[in-house]
C-alpha cells in the first residue's frame, strides 16, 4: 500500500514534470535601447507579435511558446551574459537575436558550447562563414547587397564608378566586399572618397569625383545619417550621375533625412518595403502581406526590414520545430539546415551544410525612390 | 592571536568567492560572479587613485581598451601567448599612463575629469578607426586562454564558466590584497596625505607628484588586467570596452560602494553588476529603478553603500 502511493505520487510528480506540459522555451537578445536601437526595437516587436500569433494558433506541436527576452543594449558583453542567462538559467532549446555583428559574434562561443541553435539578426559575412554548426542567419550579407547592384549597373551598362563610402563599421565593411567582387562584372573604380560618421559635409568629396569626367555611377555604401548628407550634397552640387545606395539606408527615414535630391536614387531591399507594391504572383506576397500589416495594426507604424529579419528567424525556427517533431536542440539544429524552400518576408531560404544563410541574390529587390517612396525596378 | 583587518577584509572576500556556488542554481551565476571579479579588478585600482590619492579618472576604460585588445592583437601579430599578452596589455598601459599622467595630473578637479576623459575617448577611437588591424567597431575574436585544458589533463575538469568565475575571484583577490598591503604602507600613508590637503603633504616633505604618477600607473595596470580578463572570458572584444560609458560605469561602482575602501567598491561593482540581471523582470523600469537606488544611496549614504552600512552598525553597537 504504501509502495502504491509512493508510485503514484511519483507517476504524478514525473507527470507534471514531463515534457508534455512544459512550454517550448525560445529565447533572444536584441539591442532595444542603445545605438542599435533602430535593429533591435522592430525586432523585439515582431518577435512579441509572432509569439502571440503562434500562441493564439494553438501554438507549435500542441506546446505553448515562452519567449524570454532581452535588451543588450547593444553591448556585446552584456549579450553575452544573456546569452549564458538563457541557456544555462532560462533552458532555453534555441535562440534568435544579436542586433549587431558585435553582439551576435560575442554570443556565438555561447551557442557553440551549448550546443543550442541560434538565428542570428546580423549582417557580417563572419557569422556563417566559415559555417559554425549551430549559427544561422536571416539578413543577406553585404556582399549580396553589392552584387545586386553591380549587376544593375552592369545592366544599365556602367563600367566605371566612384566608390564614397563611410569609415565606421557597416561601410568599411561593405566597401571591401563590393571591390572583392566588383571583377566579376567588368566594372572598375575611378575615384574613391570616404567621410567619417560623424561629418556633416562631403561636398569636397562628392566635388573630387564629380570632377573625374569618365565616371558613371556613384556607389555609397553606408549607414545612419552619412548616406542621407551624400544624398543631400548630391543634389545641392547638381550632380547628374546616378546615385546608388546600399541596403543599411532601405528605410522610409532615409527619404524623408536626404529630401528631394533622393529622387532617383536606386538601392537593393527587401519585399518588407514594398509590400503593397509587389504584384499578385509573387512568392513573397501573401508572407509579406501578412506581416506589414499585423504589425501596422498593433504599433501603429510601418514594418521595416529589421523586423522582417525577426520575423524570418522567429518564423524558421518554428517550421524546424515542427519538422523535427520534437523540442530538441540538436533536432532543430540539423532541421533548419534542412530547411528548403522556406519563404520568409526577407527572401526564400534554401539552407545546406555549407551554407547557414541559405538566400540568394533574388531575396534583394532593386528599388528607385520616386516622388518620396519606394518604386520596384523592374 | 587577533586578525588585523586587512586579513579579515581578504578573508572575508575569499569565503564568499569560495562559498558563493554552493548557492548557484545553474552556470549563469558563475558568468555573472566573473563579471563582477572583473568589474571589481577594475574598480580596486580606482579606489587607489580616487580613494587614496582623491585624483579623478573618467577615462580608465581607455586603458581597459589596451589590455583587452593587447589580449586580441599580440597572439595573432606577435605570436605571444595570451597570458603574456596581457602581461604586455599591463606594461603598455602603464607606460602609456606614465607618459600622459605627467602632463595630465598637474590638473586638478574637472580639468583633470576632462582630460582623462579626452584619453578614454582617444582609445576608443583609435580601436575603432584602425579597422585594419582591430577589426574596427564589430570587434575582433579573442585567442583561447588554453588554461583551462591545461588544468582538465593534470585532472581539475571544470566548465567553462566555473573556470573563469575561479580564475578572475583569484585575480580580484591578489588586486585587493595589494591595495590593502598599499593602504598600509607608507606610500599609503602619504597618498591619503594628499588626498585630504596636498599643499599640507607637500609641506612635511611628500613627492607630490610623483605619488600622483604612481598612482595613476597602479590604477591603469588594474583596468588593463581586467580588460584582459574581460577579453580572454568572452573570447570577443569590441571598442565599446574603452568606451566612455565604460569609464564612467566603473567610477559610479567605486563611488557607490564607497571610494574610499577596498570592499566597498567592489560591493559596489557586485551591486551594479547584478541590479541589471535582477531587473531584467520590470523591463522598461529598469533604468528608472536603477537611477533611483542609486540617487538613493548617494543622498542618505554618502560615503557609499559599505562605509556607510559599517558606521551605522558600530554606532549602534
Amino acid at each position: 500500500m504504501k509502495l502504491n502511493v509512493f508510485g503514484s505520487a511519483l507517476a504524478l510528480t514525473l507527470g507534471l514534470a514531463g515534457p508534455a506540459f512544459a512550454d517550448i522555451k525560445i529565447g533572444a537578445s536584441v539591442s532595444e535601447t542603445g545605438p542599435a536601437s533602430s535593429l533591435g526595437d522592430p525586432e523585439a516587436k515582431t518577435l512579441k507579435l509572432l509569439v502571440d500569433e503562434i500562441n493564439a494558433a494553438g501554438g507549435v506541436l500542441g506546446q505553448k511558446l515562452k519567449l524570454f527576452l532581452y535588451d543588450d543594449g547593444g553591448d556585446p558583453n552584456k549579450a553575452r551574459t544573456f546569452a549564458t542567462r538563457l541557456v544555462e538559467d532560462d533552458g532555453v532549446i534555441a535562440i534568435v537575436g544579436g542586433s549587431t555583428t558585435g553582439t551576435t559574434m560575442s554570443i556565438i562561443s555561447v551557442v557553440e558550447n551549448a550546443k543550442i541553435p541560434f538565428i542570428s539578426l546580423a549582417g557580417a559575412i563572419e557569422i556563417i562563414d566559415p559555417v559554425k554548426p549551430f549559427v544561422f542567419k536571416t539578413p543577406h550579407t553585404d556582399r549580396m547587397a553589392c552584387r545586386k547592384i553591380f549587376e544593375d549597373m552592369k545592366a544599365k551598362g556602367f563600367s566605371k564608378i566612384a566608390l564614397i563610402s563611410g569609415s565606421d563599421g557597416f561601410g568599411a565593411s561593405m566597401r571591401k566586399q563590393c571591390l572583392q567582387v566588383i571583377g566579376e562584372f567588368g566594372i572598375t573604380v575611378l575615384a574613391e572618397e570616404t567621410y567619417g560618421p560623424n561629418d556633416a559635409d562631403m561636398t569636397p568629396q562628392l566635388t573630387n569625383i564629380r570632377s573625374k569626367g569618365e565616371v558613371q555611377a556613384i556607389l555609397n555604401p553606408g549607414f545612419g545619417q552619412g548616406p542621407a548628407i551624400v544624398t543631400r550634397n548630391y543634389g545641392q552640387l547638381g550632380i547628374k550621375t546616378p546615385l546608388y545606395q546600399s541596403h543599411g539606408v532601405a528605410s522610409k527615414s532615409f527619404i524623408d533625412l536626404a529630401g528631394p535630391a533622393s529622387e532617383g536614387v536606386r538601392l537593393p531591399g527587401t519585399a518588407v518595403l514594398v509590400a503593397s507594391l509587389l504584384p499578385a504572383n509573387d512568392p513573397q506576397k501573401a508572407v509579406v502581406a501578412a506581416y506589414t500589416t499585423a504589425y501596422q495594426a498593433k504599433f501603429n507604424q510601418p514594418a521595416s526590414t529589421f523586423g522582417g529579419y525577426a520575423h524570418d528567424g522567429l518564423r524558421l525556427l518554428v517550421d524546424a520545430i515542427k519538422r523535427a517533431g520534437k523540442a530538441d536542440p540538436k533536432a532543430i539544429r540539423d532541421a533548419i539546415e534542412g530547411t528548403k524552400g522556406f519563404v520568409g518576408v526577407t527572401g526564400t531560404f534554401n539552407m545546406a551544410a555549407t551554407d547557414h544563410l541559405g538566400l540568394d541574390l533574388s531575396a534583394f529587390r532593386m528599388l528607385e525612390i520616386k516622388r518620396g517612396d519606394w518604386a520596384l525596378v523592374q | 592571536m587577533r586578525l588585523s583587518r586587512k586579513h579579515l577584509t581578504l578573508l572575508v572576500l575569499a569565503l564568499l568567492i569560495a562559498l558563493a556556488p554552493a548557492l548557484f542554481p545553474s552556470n549563469f551565476y558563475y558568468r555573472i560572479g566573473a563579471l563582477i571579479f572583473v568589474n571589481g579588478l577594475a574598480v580596486t585600482g580606482l579606489v587607489v587613485l580616487i580613494g587614496f590619492a582623491g585624483q579623478i579618472s573618467l577615462g580608465h576604460a581607455g586603458f581597459a581598451g589596451i589590455g583587452a585588445y593587447a589580449c586580441a592583437l599580440a597572439p595573432g601579430y606577435l605570436g605571444l601567448h595570451p597570458g603574456l599578452a596581457m602581461l604586455l596589455g599591463a606594461v603598455l598601459s602603464g607606460g602609456v599612463a606614465w607618459l600622459i599622467g605627467r602632463p595630465i595630473l598637474r590638473l586638478k578637479g574637472y580639468y583633470l575629469a576632462v582630460a582623462t576623459l579626452g584619453f578614454g575617448i582617444l582609445v576608443s577611437m583609435v580601436l575603432a578607426n584602425e579597422a585594419k588591424i582591430t577589426g574596427g567597431p564589430d570587434g575582433r575574436e579573442v585567442a583561447e586562454l588554453g588554461l583551462r585544458g591545461a588544468l582538465a589533463t593534470i585532472g581539475i575538469g571544470l566548465s567553462n564558466a566555473q573556470f573563469w568565475y575561479a580564475a578572475t575571484g583569484l585575480a580580484m583577490l591578489l588586486g585587493a590584497w595589494v591595495a590593502l598591503n598599499l593602504h598600509d604602507s607608507p606610500t599609503g600613508r602619504a597618498l591619503r596625505a594628499l588626498h585630504d590637503s596636498e599643499v599640507a603633504a607637500r609641506t612635511v616633505g611628500v613627492d607630490v607628484a610623483r605619488l600622483k604618477l604612481s598612482a595613476f600607473v597602479i590604477s591603469a595596470v588594474y583596468a588593463s588586467l581586467s580588460g584582459s580578463l574581460l577579453a580572454l572570458m568572452n573570447r570577443f572584444i569590441t571598442p565599446d570596452v574603452a568606451g566612455f560609458l565604460h569609464s564612467v560605469e566603473l567610477v559610479t561602482m567605486t563611488v557607490f560602494g564607497g571610494v574610499g575602501s577596498v570592499p566597498g567598491a567592489i560591493l559596489g561593482a557586485a551591486t551594479l553588476t547584478l541590479l541589471p540581471q535582477a531587473l531584467t523582470v520590470l523591463q522598461q523600469y529598469e533604468n528608472l529603478i536603477l537611477g533611483l537606488i542609486m540617487m538613493l544611496v548617494m543622498i542618505f549614504m554618502r560615503d557609499g553603500l559599505l562605509p556607510s552600512l559599517m558606521r551605522r552598525l558600530k554606532g549602534r553597537g
